[in-house]
């Protein structure tokens, strides 16, 4: 869009641009053409899936009842024991190893928790015949290398070579689950308290520094001081209350809001109104979208960003 | 009391943004980046040449073991080990070099004891021996992944060294580019392989990870 204007303003000539607003837009134009075809270079390595469910089949071997079988066990054991595991099924891994693969998802991925890191991949490359398991950090200690590779060659490949690969995956899921539960890791946190906060916090941080005081700014110049700033403290709480659902919290930022705005003056910069006004738009409405996005997040599986795999795990064929 | 306000608000701002423009804070956390990125690699050293003695002491068992093979993982694992291996290794190119070329050898003389393993269905079937394989092609994975992290935060930190307006800083305080791993082999990689069917796969060069 940008660069289509920019052409039509520059050949044609009828509003003729300022030098300098030309050279911005063909800046931008080259700049957009530059970056247009996103690495081209990685298309030979075969691409990591985004996380949609803990049990992700790009094969087509499992059956929808068996996926859904494991992706609730695996979510039951999430919701009791806390640590993360995902199930992944891939036609081959080529021109890459399947370890180096499985390191690219690990690290893409990150499962575990945020605060505690325990994630845990189990790969398989269906035509390579070749499994994987890949362990987070935090979970070496409780499936070392050996452990996986006992996994892989007890339970896993024996079922795989019969070709009942449901059943396969299953046992090296149960056993998985065994050793990780002989660990001793922090309980789960209760639904809606740890996990959801931190991006509460991040959206309420924003929020306020950047949100209250353009927005502060803009009403205390339209309004005048007294009601402009209470205006303020009352979008502001009202809005953090929607966001964190907790009236505390809305009480909290309302009242903060109106510190910022009402006593200390921030972002009310005198007889400025047009310019701020211009400026207040973007933040209010990437507040909401933001919003939005984070609302809509509550239906799949997301990943606790915490898992760091260092490549530890092991593998086997059948 | 008000007129003062915004001036001080704009020199609070001023010095944050000179201080940060800098570029000082960068180096020290990247610094800090590095070095602890070449701890966990110098870690992962350190745990398989924990596990190259007992890994010798179960071959050694297997009887009319390729002498030439075993003898040259110890003395690549002394070799290696000879080498102080410290954090300010980093900061100097030369020892890092030697540090690297000296693992590079232990990591040749480990696979091509692994391949030539093959050749012994005692060994194969011993599980002492196959447990410590496990746990050996499990540390390689580990320093691969250790070694491509320490090489992106150097890359992180040289970028700041070398671009305009940091790398005054890194002048005034003299910040040096830090090496990163390069292949010590470079000539015996870009050669095609030779294959030979005339003996056993003595001659094949050990492949390296």
């Amino acid at each position: 869009m940008a660069r289509s204007a920019g052409l039509i303003a520059v050949r044609g000539g009828r509003r003729p641009l300022p030098g300098w607003a030309a050279a911005l837009l063909w800046l931008a134009a080259l700049w957009l053409l530059a970056g247009w075809p996103p690495r081209a270079r990685a298309q030979d390595l075969l691409p990591v899936p985004a996380l949609s469910a803990r049990v992700i089949d790009q094969t087509g071997t499992l059956s929808a009842a068996q996926r859904d079988a494991l992706e609730a066990k695996l979510a039951g054991f999430e919701a009791q024991a806390g640590p993360q595991i995902a199930v992944l099924l891939v036609p081959s891994t080529a021109p890459e190893d399947i370890a180096a693969y499985a390191q690219r998802v690990g690290d893409a991925w990150k499962l575990g928790r945020r605060d505690v890191g325990d994630g845990l991949l189990l790969l398989v490359a269906k035509n390579d015949r070749k499994v994987w398991i890949a362990t987070s950090k935090a979970l070496e200690g409780a499936v070392p290398d050996l452990a996986a590779r006992q996994i892989v060659v007890e339970r896993i490949t024996p079922a795989f070579k019969r070709g009942d690969f449901a059943g396969g995956l299953d046992a090296g899921v149960d056993a998985l689950i065994a050793r990780v539960r002989g660990e001793h890791l922090p309980a789960p946190q209760r639904q809606a308290g740890g996990d959801a906060s931190g991006l509460d916090w991040e959206t309420l941080a924003m929020f306020f520094f950047v949100g209250v005081p353009v927005v502060g700014g803009v009403l205390t110049a339209v309004l005048g001081r007294k009601l402009g700033s209470v205006l303020t403290a009352g979008g502001a709480g009202a809005l953090a209350w929607l966001i964190s659902a907790s009236v505390l919290i809305g009480v909290v930022a309302g009242l903060v809001a109106l510190v910022l705005v009402g006593v200390l003056g921030l972002g009310s910069g005198g007889g400025r109104g047009g310019p701020f006004g211009g400026r207040g738009g973007p933040p209010v409405i990437w507040g909401g979208g933001g919003r939005g996005g984070f609302g809509g997040g509550g239906g799949g599986f997301r990943s606790g960003g915490g898992g760091d795999f260092g490549g530890g795990g092991a593998g086997g064929s059948w | 009391m008000s007129a003062f306000r915004p001036l001080l608000i704009a020199t609070t701002l001023g010095a944050t943004l000179a201080l940060s423009g800098c570029g000082y804070n960068d180096f020290q956390r990247l610094d800090e980046d590095v070095k602890a990125s070449w701890a966990e690699v110098l870690n992962q050293y350190q745990r398989r040449n924990d596990l190259v003695p007992n890994l010798v002491a179960t071959v050694k068992g297997e009887a009319g073991f390729e002498q030439e093979t075993l003898t040259k993982v110890v003395e690549a694992r002394a070799k290696a080990t000879s080498i102080q291996a410290t954090p300010e290794l980093i900061n100097n190119p030369e020892a890092f070099q030697k540090f690297q070329a000296a693992q590079g050898e232990l990591s040749g003389a480990l696979s091509r004891l692994l391949v030539v393993s093959e050749n012994y269905p005692n060994l194969k079937a011993n599980q002492g021996f196959q447990d410590l394989r496990v746990q050996l092609e499990g540390t390689e994975n580990r320093i691969t992944v250790a070694r491509n992290r320490y090489i992106k935060s150097v890359q992180q930190y040289n970028v700041l060294t070398r671009s305009f307006p940091t790398n005054l800083t890194a002048m005034v305080f003299s910040y040096q580019v830090k090496p990163g791993f390069t292949v010590t082999n470079e000539a015996a990689i870009s050669a095609p392989p030779t294959v030979s069917f005339d003996k056993a796969p003595a001659a094949a060069p050990a492949a390296s990870r």
